[in-house]
């Protein structure tokens, strides 16, 4: 057994004090430790972006990280993302275009598209698919995600 | 909309509910992460399990020494064949245990299983079992397994090789001697590869199990949580009734959670325990141990006459199911019954082996039989019609099943509206347009191909009970499991259509087989249809008992009431006068009748096989449903110096009977379609000497929304007809079974290569592009 790390990182704006072996990934201890569950395990290596939370703004694949080497960064997860009882446009969009199946890959996809909509507040399809790359959907076909957050800068 | 062929009238629904894109009541929860699924849940003194799998794909269990693993601290429970009753569990055949027992039959295939205090734990004790094999030959190909010599995975059942899990022939005519009459003939072999479901959650159970009672409560994800129930009490030697199973929200499915996936051994770790045990499969052994879909080996022979008329065809197809039988007796069902597609063939000779062999076990997956017999027969139609000079969709059209006519076998045709979805994609595609070679950029070549499309939907038993709450609003509970596909609002539409109600009127429970009434299976394109029928059956009845009330507190008759929208019973012509629901259910349980409320079932009617008609060996069960139709065209590019294809446009046309929902009908065919793209172009299990070299999703590629057209339309026909729900018919699987022909064919049009091998891959359309004839 690895000797542990006492750490303290800060998840949606909250202060967690942790200890941790350094072998442990973000997705892992946002998952069992902390209990942030909306984070999906999909495949645990980097290929599925059901596990997409941002560090500083950016997206990042927390079964990807370490969590010993974030500290005082600043992690969102998909439950920091909604504002109090108002859903974030993107989950809004998401919701009305009937885009949600089975729903596991979504808390990745909402991250992602919150990220692009930041920077490019209104995106093509093309730089919505583009922004979209590294998340699987197995249920959708894609076809309804990419029109609703597309819709969400306005362009159709 | 070309909706002018309606047999019969379909009762019109009350209320503008039905037919509208109600958003999902599990959307938001699900985009917010609180949507809490199997591997979410968390209990008190809960333990972690884990399996370990065969190292080795065909071998004798010679011992095996598990003392190692038990002294580690933290580890609860071991287990291995030795502490599980012997008895053998499959829906066709019972032939698989749940652990290894005497023997391992594929490589990963669970040998022994552990529950700790971690998940770190529980795999490091796996690494502490010792268990010695003596290594056996083994086979690795349908039709090798089928040799005299072949390595033999199970005991005999009866005459025939053993290796053959099951076998069929229909026979219809005499294709022997009209081969002659034959003016074209073309004939190929065709493959189509294991490809795997891949839904984004992996396979996931939570049992608890009561030390008084010992009654075994699961958490899981499954398509069934009634054939869970069954199977795992059988399983574990436990009556049904100590058995409950509650299903949280699943993370896809496809066929891939029909039968049972990792629920038996996690009860019987959790009684080994005494203790609650979780066990989620980490994606590789979610992907080495469960099951996928049959590859297949097809040969196909067809022949028509110089007017297009098809006269004749003869089918050999293989099915490798794998270590297991699991549903692939009944997946060769359907790919047999499919054989002849959605053509009046009259000489037809079909022969069907599904066959073990020393891989993973292969069952339902989307099609269930579909995908295979459709690419065979699909792209061979377009050979055919290259030969006669003709145009693919005009051959099909000349030769497509009408209303009436018969199914090979015998069964009636009830809704033929293929016709209709050819003219429609022919239409809507502008293919006559672009089936004159559209010139490109220098290197690449674009065409477009179609497909017809056939399924069945139905299949095995449902019921529903409605019941009327004091308040005037309605509780509908019917077992079904939403697996992401949308029956959970479909179903409350349907209800809202059948008595009027609002959604927020409208109470959905959630499946629980310890107060829901029995539904088969999430599966089988059958959820809306099937179950859909129940409900409205239920709701029926449930109005003549309102009826009954509203007439004495109307003091009109019955015959002149009606339902109004919002949940009241009012008098016909009398704009005034109504009364509410909620008033009636007060009189029902305070005053007179009792509460109201009703249940109903279905079994779609099973249709015998006419043997005046066919030759029939094998098929101890088939024709349990309504046929369904779409055609499917796809616009290429192909790359010729990299054999690159990219879709480019698509166009996927359904009679849905009628739309109850049409967002989620739209992504249903959607990612149906999608799906069909990966099992075209990409997505394949990859074995040497039996072990699958690519478990990961890294190795194994699924489309991501690059790999998609940007322009996928679902295009929704409306011919209402049949014991669906107000003449809907089933969509769920359709969208995936036409695609890969329509993709192949658009490969051909576009540069001549003939692809006989799935997936197309960039190395297969080279190779295709240069055997070019």
């Amino acid at each position: 057994m690895s000797e542990t790390v006492s750490i303290s990182l800060t998840i949606n704006g909250a202060e967690h004090a942790l200890t941790l072996s350094p072998e442990r990934t973000l997705l892992d201890v946002l998952r069992e430790d902390v209990r942030a569950t909306g984070t999906r395990r999909g495949c645990d290596e980097g290929s599925c972006g059901a596990c997409t939370v941002l560090v500083e703004g950016l997206p990042v694949l927390s079964c990807l990280s370490l969590a010993v080497t974030l500290p005082g960064r600043a992690i969102t997860t998909i439950e920091g993302v909604r504002n109090g009882p108002e859903l974030h446009p993107v989950q809004q969009a998401l919701v009305r275009h009937g885009a949600v199946q089975c729903g596991f890959c979504m808390s990745g996809i909402v991250l992602a598209a919150k990220v692009l909509l930041e920077q490019n507040p209104s995106p093509s399809v093309d730089e919505v698919r583009q922004a979209l790359g590294s998340n699987v959907c197995r249920c959708s076909g894609y076809t309804r995600v990419v029109e609703a957050i597309a819709s969400v800068g306005g362009r159709p | 909309m070309s909706d002018d062929v309606r047999p019969e009238p379909a009762p019109r629904p009350v209320g503008e509910v039905l037919g509208q894109s109600v958003p999902k009541p599990d959307a938001r929860e699900k985009v917010t992460g609180r949507a809490v699924y199997t591997e979410d849940l968390c209990v008190p003194g809960m333990l972690h399990g884990a399996l370990l799998g065969s190292p080795h794909p065909h071998a004798r269990i010679l011992s095996y020494d598990t003392s190692r693993a038990r002294a580690l601290p933290g580890v609860r429970a071991v287990l291995t064949a030795e502490d599980l009753p012997a008895h053998d569990i499959g829906p066709a055949i019972k032939d698989q245990p749940v652990l290894a027992r005497g023997k391992v039959r594929y490589a990963g295939e669970p040998v022994a299983a552990v529950a700790a205090v971690d998940l770190p734990t529980a795999r490091r004790a796996l690494g502490l079992i010792d268990i010695q094999y003596e290594v056996l030959p083994a086979v690795f190909d349908a039709e090798e397994a089928l040799r005299p010599d072949a390595p033999v995975l199970h005991a005999p059942r009866g005459p025939g090789h053993p290796n053959a899990a099951s076998y069929i022939r229909l026979v219809e005519g005499t294709p022997d001697s009209v081969w002659a009459r034959c003016h074209v003939v073309v004939e190929d072999v065709y493959e189509t590869p294991a490809q795997q479901h891949i839904y984004l959650e992996p396979c996931s159970t939570l049992a608890e199990v009561d030390p008084d009672s010992g009654k075994i409560t699961l958490h899981t994800s499954t398509q069934s949580g009634f054939r869970v129930q069954a199977v795992t009490a059988e399983a574990l030697g436990v009556p049904m009734s100590r058995v409950r199973v509650l299903v949280p929200r699943v993370g896809g499915a496809f066929g891939g959670k029909v039968e049972s996936t990792n629920q038996p051994i996690t009860a019987a770790l959790a009684m080994a325990a005494g203790a609650p045990v979780r066990l989620t499969f980490s994606r590789t052994d979610d992907m080495k141990m469960m099951r996928s879909r049959h590859g297949a080996r097809i040969f196909m022979r067809t022949g028509a006459t110089r007017d297009g008329r098809i006269l004749a065809r003869q089918v050999r197809i293989h099915f490798d199911t794998g270590a297991y039988a699991d549903d692939g007796p009944f997946v060769a069902n359907i790919g047999s019954y499919f054989a002849r597609g959605p053509y009046r063939i009259p000489h037809v000779d079909v022969q069907c082996w599904c066959v073990y062999t020393n891989k993973l076990r292969a069952g339902a997956f989307r099609g269930f039989g579909n995908p295979q017999i459709h690419f065979a027969s699909e792209v061979q139609v377009d050979r055919l019609a290259e030969a006669l000079g003709m145009d693919p969709i005009e051959l099909r059209l000349r030769n497509a099943l009408e209303t009436g006519e018969k199914w090979l076998g015998g069964a009636p045709v009830e809704s033929g509206t293929l016709r209709a979805c050819l003219e429609r994609a022919r239409d809507v595609s502008d293919w006559a347009r672009r089936r004159e070679r559209t010139p490109t950029a220098p290197g690449k070549q674009r065409g477009i191909g179609v497909a017809a499309v056939s399924h069945v939907s139905g299949l095995l038993g449902s019921s529903a009970t409605v019941r009327l709450n004091e308040d005037g609003t309605v509780t509908v509970n019917t077992g079904a499991v939403d697996t992401g596909q949308g029956s959970d609002v479909a179903l409350t539409q349907v209800a809202a259509g059948a008595l009027g109600l609002s959604m927020e009127q409208l109470n959905f429970s959630r499946p629980d087989t310890d107060t829901s009434p029995y539904d088969w299976c999430s599966g089988g394109t059958r959820t809306t249809f099937t179950v859909g029928r129940v409900i409205t059956q239920a709701c029926e009845q449930v109005r003549v008992q309102l009826f009954a009330h509203a007439s004495a507190l109307l003091q009109r008759p019955v015959r002149r009431l009606e339902l109004r929208p919002g949940g009241f019973v009012g008098v016909r012509d009398e704009p005034g006068t109504s009364v509410s629901f909620a008033a009636i259910a007060g009189r029902a349980l305070y005053v007179e009748g009792g509460p109201i409320i009703a249940s109903a079932r279905y079994l779609y009617p099973a249709w015998q096989l006419d043997t005046n008609r066919t030759q029939v060996e094998g098929l101890p069960f088939m024709g349990n449903g309504f046929f369904v139709f779409a055609a499917q065209v796809a616009e290429v590019e192909v790359d010729e110096l990299t054999g690159h294809v990219e879709v480019l446009e698509a166009w996927s046309v359904h009679d849905v009977g009628r739309v109850i929902n049409p967002a989620a009908t739209e992504g249903q065919v959607q990612g149906g379609f999608v799906q069909g793209l990966g099992y075209a172009l990409t997505e394949e299990l990859v074995w040497n000497e039996g072990q699958l070299v690519n478990p990961t999703m890294g190795d194994y590629k699924v489309p991501g929304v690059l790999d998609v057209p940007v322009a996928l339309h679902a295009v929704l026909l409306e011919q209402p007809f049949g014991p669906g729900p107000f003449g809907a018919k089933g969509v769920g699987e359709v969208g995936l079974v036409g695609v890969a022909p329509a993709i192949c064919n658009a490969i051909r049009h576009a540069t001549g290569a003939q692809v006989r091998q799935l997936p197309a891959t960039a190395e297969r359309v080279l190779r295709a592009l240069m055997e070019r004839d």
